[in-house]
């Protein structure tokens, strides 16, 4: 900062151009503009930000004015797949009519209530739809870019158990019950995914389910043990692996494989 | 043709790879042993169908990982920050019908970590550069295809990528759309690292700076459009020189007469 600001003609000869200003003098000026912001404003009259408006105005008025694209929107797709959301409306749908049936039923105390045969999968269904390719058709671009991975994997999955858990708990079947084989269901579709991809893992642990719990409880018609207190431990445990094999190939879901 | 104006790079090609690799499934190389690299520019990626142009795309893509060799991309950046510098066009590019153009690309930014205050003018500028200003506010389904494909471009530019990997971007492009295309790629190519896989040769004789030829997950050329024109004879088939210089690499003894 140098109290010598360049005098009025000099200054006026340089916005000019003129190629007669001796080296020094122009130097001067110059390193003197780069750090003085009053003078940098006497180089520049008013008149050339009218000039430059007066051309600019004209054309804004042809531009297109940017209009605030559904805000609501970009901040829901922030958590919820753009696909998952005509899947997560049937979710409700299949729990509301879960729970007319056993209304209709009148289920007795050690009957098969269908509310709890089908709230574990439910929430493979809307993973599934969030992040498998036969669901989603952006996948490959989605998979490409920086923030797919882990996070947003769990910010699509939380967005789905948000919509689940609630579902499940209206029905006033006991929590105790249903949240943990749901929440090991759920870590179990990402687990597995990340192995072998979303999808494959979503068809395997449904079948699994449908072989395993639901046709002998079924056939024999009665509760399975399941969803005894008994289970607690073994549901826990299935959480905490899934959890840790997550955790553990937490990179898969950077990569292509991880949609199939 | 590079730009002056950007601040200097640390690295000397954009992309550089070594013997890579790339396996597709359990048994088939889909990329075999390629070594190449590519600076600022057009490259136009050709070869017959399942040559591995699709692979090689997917790979510098970074959505598959190389089964062996080493592929380093703008001097070897983390993978999260890498990916943000990054504009990919898929060949079955996907799309949300109920979304409109904006908020397509709108969505696609955020998904590239873009800041929220740049999204956007970027996205109306990547929209205008694809000459789809006038619908913007439509929603996907009402669009042709080769608007969708423009959408498709749109969102691959929208962060203003160092590397620009188009897979196939002119099928369902009319000529007077595939010609305005070419221009957008040479403007793209003077400071961007472009990668362009086709089967039309005269895309790349108009637009490349650079062809990479591969057959069978092998590199079989690299040089400039001059360059495999000069390869051809008269007797090889083709109606230009540079598809005649296409077919004089490619015929090899066991390719001969078949498809």
């Amino acid at each position: 900062m140098t109290a010598h600001h360049p005098g009025e003609q000099l200054l006026r000869r340089y916005a000019r151009g003129d190629d007669d200003i001796a080296a020094d003098q122009l130097w001067a000026v110059e390193s003197h503009l780069e750090t003085c912001a009053p003078c940098r404003g006497r180089l520049v009259p008013d008149p050339i930000a009218e000039t430059v408006w007066a051309d600019l105005a004209p054309l804004l008025e042809h531009t297109p004015q940017m209009p605030s694209a559904r805000p609501w929107r970009r901040r829901l797709t922030a958590w919820v797949s753009p696909t998952a959301g005509p899947w997560l409306a049937m979710i409700l749908v299949v729990v509301f009519v879960a729970v007319l049936l056993d209304r209709l039923s009148k289920v007795a105390p050690g009957g098969i209530s269908l509310v709890l045969l089908i709230a574990p999968v439910l929430p493979v269904l809307g993973v599934a739809a969030s992040w498998g390719r036969t669901l989603d058709p952006v996948y490959e671009l989605t998979a490409s870019t920086p923030r797919a991975g882990l996070p947003l994997v769990l910010r699509r999955t939380a967005a789905v158990l948000a919509v689940v858990v609630p579902g499940l708990f209206a029905t006033g079947a006991s929590l105790t019950q249903w949240l943990l084989p749901c929440l090991a269901f759920t870590a179990g579709t990402l687990a597995l995914g990340g192995l072998i991809g979303v999808t494959r893992a979503a068809i395997a642990l449904v079948a699994l389910w449908a072989a395993a719990i639901v046709a002998p409880a079924v056939a024999l018609s009665r509760s399975p043990g399941a969803f005894d207190p008994a289970a607690t431990p073994v549901w826990a445990a299935a959480l905490a692996l899934g959890l840790l094999v997550i955790a553990l190939r937490r990179t898969a879901f950077t990569r292509l494989g991880a949609n199939r | 043709m590079r730009n002056t104006v950007t601040a200097p790079t640390t690295y000397a090609w954009e992309i550089e790879a070594r013997d890579l690799r790339v396996r597709v499934g359990r048994r088939r190389m889909a990329v075999d042993d390629v070594t190449l690299t590519m600076g600022r520019g057009v490259h136009g990626l050709l070869g017959p169908n399942g040559a591995g142009k699709t692979t090689l795309i997917r790979a510098l893509a970074t959505v598959l990982r190389p089964t062996s060799g080493t592929l380093t991309l703008l001097g070897g950046l983390e993978l999260r920050e890498l990916r943000r510098r990054i504009g990919y066009l898929p060949q079955d590019f996907g799309y949300y019908r109920r979304f409109t153009v904006r908020e397509f690309v709108e969505y696609m930014a955020w998904l590239k970590e873009m800041p929220g205050r740049d999204v956007p003018s970027a996205v109306q500028r990547a929209i205008e550069r694809v000459g789809l200003a006038d619908r913007a506010d439509d929603r996907l389904k009402t669009l042709s295809g080769g608007m969708l494909r423009r959408v498709g471009i749109a969102q691959a530019i929208v962060n203003d990528p160092a590397v620009l990997l188009l897979d196939e971007p002119t099928a369902g492009l009319d000529p007077a759309q595939r010609l305005r295309f070419r221009d957008l790629l040479t403007e793209l190519g003077t400071d961007t690292c472009v990668v362009v896989s086709t089967h039309l040769v005269e895309d790349v004789a108009a637009a490349c700076t650079d062809v990479v030829l591969l057959a069978d997950g092998k590199l079989v050329f690299q040089g400039t459009p001059t360059q495999l024109a000069a390869a051809g004879t008269a007797e090889h088939a083709g109606d230009s020189p540079i598809e005649r210089g296409y077919t004089a690499l490619l015929a090899g003894p066991k390719r001969h007469g078949s498809w």
